[in-house]
């Protein structure tokens, strides 16, 4: 009797497998607490977004505040064992656990996020967010008085510099004159130190704040303050009703849709993402707060990038320290943007090592 | 002179949080106690206060509620530490996990909430002084607190004879105990205000230095604030030097590097915490001074002779 209840129990398993498309299970991990109103918080209402479109057809669940050490991979493989098809994982150190789990278990799927390793069952995604950086380059060089911005950062590592790089591009399009003062916090997240290098900047004279760290302190300081601000990761407004002027909104509610929808239909892939306006990954908040004609200008700007008319790193582009790093008619190639560890030229601060 | 003043109003904003706990777990550690909760009890008053403070739209409410919520929370650390004699540090760093993870529960709701800073005081006719007037007489009320917390402090351990209490139990709760002084109140109570200490310190963070709730805020000011109570070598007013120390080191860094001075930002983020290190190896170079202030039955449980 008891063997006939495991067989059947195997069975019905095997059954399961087979028809695993009607249902599918889909595992999130995240850095961060998803309480972070940032990073963390904008993948969940990606997983959210999920919920939503496919309903009963899809399972989610999530592990937060997972840490990029052996932790990882423990939380990995059980998400694997638990029988989840797909698994995303959320920051780039856990890129080798993630290729680690995913070789244990060839038939489930893996994403990793910012990650560059990949096999038949890992895939990779990321987002172009400096598409939206030079968007806002030129929105600060059109609404700043004196010409000096403001720029906190988190690491100086190339996602952050490529943002900086993308924004001087776009502040220079249409006000060369214009310099930048750079803080970095070496923190992507302690509000504290996040509002005193806001309050530093300010009282250096900056008119404008544009932040590369994820929680809100900049933003209310600003508004306290007032002067104008960009949002980062989450559209910020409520913590800036007369400072934002736009943020720059981390999207990942299609993308993730169609993944899920892939394993559903059967058709996913491993493949490698990088999107930007035109894979809805990176959208604008409300432009706010601006002269009409300003986010006219910005909303011209958004869509010929969009339509790959218009690229942000389009040569010539010089290195701060004047070597040509690409030439006219030409761009920097993905490769080049992905290791970015330069300053274009007309930044005034050294990049730390 | 026009840079002065808004560097010295941000450096007193970087500065209370950290007293504010210190004080509280300086008190806890004269009596022999050391609670390594600090940063969960912070997390708690930040969590609690800011909740508070928006459901009754009313900031003092919402302070008052942080300072409990610090004391909660300690009072779990006493029980388990001075009524069943637990492993302090262990039980210390529990309570700091749990503070973290229920703070994340109770402020769910609260992420993405917008306030308003508490409000700062005005004094007629001080307040509009040119440079003084902000300094001195445009604080909001905690800063206030802190100085008074570690004035009443002072008072307590050196004049009072309940402190000298406090003091005789962290020394040597056998001879205390045996003495008929109350040893398992005294630790108590002295828990209990370190609590609650932690709280201001979180509820400062979530209603005035950066008015809004999102998880982890507290950004292991804690674990600060318990390195600033050795830094103080148990002497309460050289918490406030610490505190002020390492909050203008913050700030001075960030300054620092806005005006381009060329110094690698990692080196400076690190100076505040190099700075703390040096100063503990100069103060434990002078042995007997230094540790005349040492509680010596820190972290040791204390169990009643029968």
């Amino acid at each position: 009797m008891k063997k006939l209840l495991v067989a059947a129990a195997v069975l019905s398993l095997g059954l399961a497998t087979a028809n695993a498309q009607e249902q599918v299970k889909a595992a999130w991990v995240y850095v961060g607490p998803i309480g972070d109103f940032g990073w963390s918080y904008q993948h969940n209402q990606g997983r959210l977004a999920v919920e939503e479109a496919l309903g009963d057809k899809v399972k989610t669940s999530y592990v937060e505040n997972v840490s990029e050490g052996p932790d990882a991979e423990r939380v990995i493989r059980q998400l694997a064992a638990d029988g989840n098809d797909i698994i995303f994982t959320t920051s780039f150190g856990f890129m080798n656990p993630t290729a680690k789990v995913a070789a244990m278990f060839p038939d489930k799927k893996f994403e990793h996020a910012t990650g560059y390793k990949r096999s038949d069952n890992l895939g990779t995604y990321s987002a172009r967010f400096y598409e939206g950086r030079y968007v806002i380059g030129k929105i600060a060089g059109r609404v700043s008085e004196n010409g000096i911005i403001g720029y906190i950062g988190s690491f100086p590592i190339p996602e952050v510099v490529r943002g900086i790089n993308a924004f001087k591009l776009g502040l220079e399009s249409v006000r060369p004159s214009a310099q930048i003062k750079v803080i970095w916090v070496n923190s992507w997240f302690d509000p504290g130190k996040e509002a005193d290098a806001a309050k530093a900047l300010i009282d250096q004279g900056v008119d404008i704040l544009v932040q590369h760290t994820d929680s809100p302190a900049a933003m209310q300081v600003a508004e306290q303050r007032g002067i104008h601000a960009f949002g980062q990761a989450s559209d910020m407004i409520q913590f800036g009703p007369t400072a934002q002027l736009t943020a720059i909104v981390d999207d990942w509610s299609v993308y993730y849709t169609n993944r899920v929808k892939a394993v559903l239909d059967d058709t996913w892939a491993a493949d490698d993402t990088w999107g930007g306006f035109s894979a809805e990954m990176v959208k604008m908040a409300p432009y706010t707060n601006m002269p009409d004609d300003v986010a006219a200008e910005a909303r011209e700007t958004e869509e010929a990038i969009r339509s790959g008319e218009l690229n942000p790193f389009a040569g010539p582009i010089y290195k701060q320290n004047g070597d040509l790093a690409v030439a006219e008619g030409e761009a920097l190639t993905d490769e080049q943007l992905l290791g970015m560890n330069w300053y274009v030229k007309g930044i005034e601060d050294k990049l730390p090592e | 002179m026009g840079w002065l003043e808004p560097l010295l109003l941000t450096i007193i904003t970087a500065s209370t949080p950290l007293l504010l706990a210190a004080i509280g777990e300086l008190v806890a550690e004269r009596s022999g106690v050391l609670n390594l909760g600090v940063e969960g009890m912070m997390i708690m008053g930040a969590v609690c206060a800011f909740a508070v403070a928006v459901q009754t739209d009313n900031g003092f409410l919402g302070v008052i509620a942080g300072a409990l919520a610090g004391a909660g929370l300690s009072l779990i650390f006493a029980v388990l530490t001075v009524s069943m004699a637990t492993n302090q540090v262990a039980t210390g760093l529990a309570l700091t996990l749990f503070g973290i993870g229920v703070s994340g529960v109770i402020g769910d709701g609260y992420v993405g909430v917008d306030r308003s800073p508490l409000p700062r005081l005005d004094v007629p006719g001080l307040t509009d002084l040119p440079f003084i007037g902000p300094v001195l007489f445009g604080q909001d009320a905690l800063v206030y607190l802190s100085f008074a917390l570690v004035i009443g402090v002072t008072w307590f351990l050196r004049r009072s004879r309940a402190g000298l209490t406090l003091r005789a139990v962290g020394d040597n709760h056998h001879s205390a105990h045996s003495l008929g002084l109350p040893v398992v109140r005294a630790r108590y109570l002295a828990i209990l205000f370190g609590g609650a200490c932690a709280g201001l310190g979180g509820a400062y963070l979530s209603l005035s230095y950066t008015p809004f709730w999102v998880e982890e805020m507290t950004a292991g000011r804690g674990w600060i604030a318990l390195a600033l109570v050795v830094f103080a070598s148990w002497i309460p007013w050289r918490a406030i030097v610490g505190a002020y120390l390492f909050g203008t080191i913050t700030i001075l860094q960030f300054h620092a590097q806005g005006a381009g001075i060329g110094i690698p930002s990692q080196l400076m983020s690190s100076l505040p915490y190099l700075a703390t290190i040096l100063v503990l190896v100069i103060i434990s170079y002078e042995r007997t001074r230094a540790r005349a202030n040492t509680p010596l039955c820190l972290g040791i449980p204390f169990v009643a002779d029968r």
